[in-house]
């Protein structure tokens, strides 16, 4: 995914708000084709970073480049919006009909009138909406309106389209099944995106590559799987889903398997430390495995322990585990009662060296 | 942002300019006549007018006001012409060299109109001067114009003349409005007042306050026409004020006064006085 | 009695005969009332936008001097647009008094902070994200006004109703800067007044209906644009 020169980089980004510094990105490039998502939480820069990057706010410092040129003056700042549009979670739709909002930036972009047309008639039905077209922008659900700010987006097939929490309005089933047609919108016109979330669900369904923000930094940045399963540090680690978060001491480390030391229980794991260092453990709590007798498995690590805390999450439960450490887990209502596991009772966990990262204290 | 701002404020100023540039041109055809409500409300202007712009081009504006204002607006060279009945106030104007001349136009007289029923029993008296004393001494309520037009300014003389004060009387009420205004709030109040017999004419029918008093010399309404000295402002259309002027007391225009409202109220509501002295009227 | 109903009756014959006096004066009233409107229009909603959508020091005292504006007494215009205008007066040379553009200048007086007012509420009303969505979609900063402005133009169209009823039925500006001149600057309040000093009531009640009329048609259609205008 990597290859060939970025489309978009940035240099030093600076963003200042009365005097406070709200962003800093010293480098970020995004490529040709890829969909990266800015995940992290409120206040975290992800919209100052995409409001930035698509030149809508001004940096106080710092540098872009779109394609190799840098984009400095006002000229260049509309040439980029020309190239590139945002959808915010808003739908901010005009006061119009749905084919118009749909048509109205081919509109802005002198594009010539007789074939504005066609190309509107076909993000109309990529989006499902064509049955809408005639339809006042004021009459219309949160997701219709959602589904036409994001065809009057794609309308303009841009080189690159910004995304602002598209989703964060809609409830879940309207959310999933515009999930899926943007997905596959994103597939056959290969748009370069890049979307800022605070659902890590939604950034791992679409995403190529992941950044973490914190703070008006960028924390981490990595492909999807390697950022949800390897986080750099804590932040990181509890916005990507990670529920256990574990200090200890390198007690032996061998041939790449290491024996870390916990307030005496001992965890196997995955790693390359010399012995004696403090380390974080992280477990992400579906990699943990829960049985009422301890049985032989290939896992590595098995211990018993009480469940200290029951706590119903929706589709699934929280298990609060005290086993020597506290361990979180989750286990599916129907697994809950097969098990028969209520607070206070004994079971035996086990998860494997793998399910394990670990990373310097 | 600033750059679009510029642009749309010069533009701005543009239109402005243009909306007021437009009248430019057409400035000294103007002549700006202020005259007393009287005139205006008769509809006596309403006919000299037209024959007056068309006989010299001149385009007459005509404010209706009290004659007091009328000439305060002369002293202040917002007006040309002045046609105005207030005597004594006249002749102050000129002699602080406000006009440049001041001629006899026409006449009519005052009346002292009243309800039916004259509560001060002042009906057929011949003097103006003891009818207003018997109003004061009956205490019944008396409209006054109160707004230093040409009546108001008569009306006050009648009070001097008969050593009543009458400000802030319980029995005196001031309208501060119009004569025809005037006389239809004393008609709704049941009080007496003082009224052109022009005005009171043309709205008699409408009233029901009959005429009580009438015919006194002291109770004679004398119009001047007055051209507005160019000498302190240079803004003055001297030349339109004194066709005007002239216009007026030209016989064609005499003879219209003569005999306007005869058809309508079966007299006229001004005789025609052009020339003559004013002691003839018995002033 | 006999007076209001024999008024009534004859005003009706004065409209329905198309009378060319009232006529006039109604045409005259349209046009001036119409061309102060839009005069007020481009700059209440030119300085309006500017406004809403600039951050600029003093910009709260802005606020609050349109927000007064927005209620000035038409007498008040009337008597400081008069002292403007005199011949004598800092603008005397225009020598606009006691003409139409005199009336005009007025009323654009009175209704520009009426619409500036609403226009700037209105600009301001627009979601906050609104600006950068238009400009996220490639246009110009022009373009951007452009359909703000458009976006607001409901409540835009009210305020113009409101600025052309307030002007419309306005008397003491009209009557201090355009002398009541007959077929001039004589326009339907002025005339009402004086036609009912004149004791013509017939006429006074008939341009009064007119009055009437109109000011139910202005309404007429803010009730329609309110009843229009439900959050999206």
């Amino acid at each position: 995914m990597n290859q060939g020169p970025p489309i978009l980089s940035v240099k030093d980004l600076k963003v200042g708000r009365g005097g406070v510094s709200v962003l800093d990105v010293p480098s970020l490039d995004v490529f040709e084709g890829e969909f990266l998502s800015l995940i992290g939480g409120n206040g975290a820069g992800k919209s100052t970073l995409l409001l930035s990057l698509t030149g809508l706010i001004e940096a106080s410092g710092g540098e872009i480049r779109f394609r190799g040129n840098a984009v400095s003056s006002s000229r260049d700042m509309l040439n980029l919006r020309r190239k590139i549009t945002m959808v915010f979670q808003e739908p901010l739709l005009f006061d119009t009909s749905v084919f118009d909002n749909v048509a109205s930036g081919l509109k802005l972009h002198g594009f010539p009138g007789k074939n504005i047309r066609p190309v509107v008639e076909e993000y109309l039905a990529l989006f499902g909406i064509a049955h809408l077209s005639g339809r006042s922008a004021r009459k219309l659900s949160g997701g219709e309106s959602q589904r036409t700010s994001l065809a009057r987006a794609f309308a303009l097939q841009p080189e690159m389209i910004f995304l602002d929490e598209p989703f964060a309005s809609l409830d879940p089933p309207t959310k999933e099944s515009l999930i899926e047609d943007l997905s596959s919108v994103m597939r056959t016109k290969g748009i370069t995106a890049v979307m800022a979330t605070h659902d890590r669900m939604d950034a791992l369904r679409l995403s190529d590559r992941i950044a973490v923000m914190d703070k008006g930094a960028v924390i981490q940045i990595g492909d999807a799987s390697s950022v949800m399963n390897r986080p750099e540090n804590e932040v990181v680690a509890s916005f990507v889903g990670v529920e256990t978060t574990i200090e200890g001491t390198v007690r032996d480390s061998n041939g790449g398997l290491l024996d870390i030391s916990i307030n005496g229980a001992v965890i196997r794991a995955v790693g390359d430390f010399e012995t004696g260092r403090r380390v974080m453990c992280f477990i992400r709590p579906e990699q943990v495995t829960i049985e009422s007798t301890p049985s032989r498995t290939s896992a590595r690590n098995v211990f018993v322990g009480r469940i200290e805390r029951i706590t119903p999450m929706g589709f699934f439960h929280r298990l609060s585990i005290d086993c020597g450490f506290m361990l979180s887990a989750h286990v599916t209502h129907q697994a809950l009662q097969d098990l028969q596991l209520s607070e206070g009772a004994e079971v035996a966990v086990s998860f494997k060296a793998t399910s394990v990262h670990v990373i310097k204290r | 942002m600033s750059k679009i701002n510029i642009h749309v404020a010069l533009s701005v100023v543009a239109v402005f300019f243009l909306l007021c540039g437009s009248p430019l041109f057409a400035a000294q055809k103007n002549i700006i006549l202020a005259t007393t409500t009287s005139t205006q409300d008769s509809g006596l202007l309403d006919v000299l007018t037209p024959i007056f712009e068309k006989q010299t081009g001149f385009f007459l504006k005509t404010i209706a006001v009290g004659s007091g204002q009328a000439m305060a607006m002369g002293a202040k060279g917002e007006a040309d012409v002045l046609l105005v009945h207030s005597p004594a106030a006249e002749k102050k104007f000129m002699e602080e060299g406000n006009g440049v001349s001041r001629r006899l136009v026409m006449h009519n007289d005052f009346v002292i109109v009243g309800p039916a029923a004259d509560p001060a029993g002042i009906k057929g008296m011949k003097s103006a001067k003891e009818a207003c004393a018997k109003i004061a001494s009956t205490g019944s309520l008396f409209m006054s114009r109160g707004d230093n037009s040409g009546t108001h300014a008569k009306e006050q003389t009648l009070w001097k003349a008969s050593g009543i004060s009458p400000e802030g009387q319980k029995w005196y009420q001031q309208t501060g409005l119009g004569m025809g205004q005037t006389l239809n709030v004393a008609a709704e109040k049941k009080g007496y007042t003082l009224a052109d017999r022009g005005t009171y004419l043309a709205l008699k029918k409408n009233l029901g306050l009959p005429i009580l008093v009438e015919g006194d010399s002291r109770l004679l309404n004398i119009y001047h026409v007055i051209e507005v000295s160019p000498k302190k402002f240079d803004r003055i259309n001297a030349q339109g004020g004194r066709a005007f002027a002239d216009f007026m007391v030209s016989d064609k225009v005499q003879k219209i006064i003569g005999t306007f409202g005869v058809d309508k109220f079966g007299s006229p509501l001004f005789f025609p006085d052009a020339g003559k002295d004013p002691k003839d009227l018995g002033l | 009695m006999e007076l209001i109903l024999e008024g009534i009756k004859k005003a009706f014959w004065l409209l329905f005969t198309f009378d060319p006096e009232v006529m006039g004066i109604t045409l005259l009233s349209l046009k001036i009332s119409g061309t102060a409107t839009l005069v007020s229009l481009f700059l209440g909603v030119s300085v309006g936008t500017v406004v809403a959508l600039n951050r600029f020091p003093g910009r709260r005292f802005v606020i609050s001097l349109i927000n007064t504006g927005m209620g000035l007494p038409p007498v008040v215009v009337g008597l400081f647009v008069t002292i403007f205008l005199w011949r004598n007066g800092p603008l005397g040379f225009l020598q606009v008094l006691y003409t139409p553009t005199a009336i005009i200048i007025a009323q654009a007086v009175i209704a520009t902070p009426i619409i500036m007012g609403v226009s700037l509420a209105a600009i301001q009303k627009l979601p906050e994200n609104m600006r950068l969505q238009i400009l996220a979609l490639g246009a110009t900063r022009f373009q951007m006004i452009v359909i703000l402005i458009k976006e607001a133009r409901l409540p835009l169209l009210a305020a113009v109703m409101a600025g052309f009823g307030s002007v419309i039925s306005e008397v003491g500006a009209s009557i201090m800067v355009g002398g009541n001149i007959k077929g001039y600057t004589r326009v339907l309040t002025t005339a009402t007044v004086m036609e009912t000093s004149r004791g013509n009531f017939d006429v006074a009640i008939a341009l009064g209906i007119l009055l009437l009329l109109f000011s139910f048609i202005i309404n007429a259609i803010l009730t329609g644009v309110q009843q229009r205008e439900r959050p999206r």
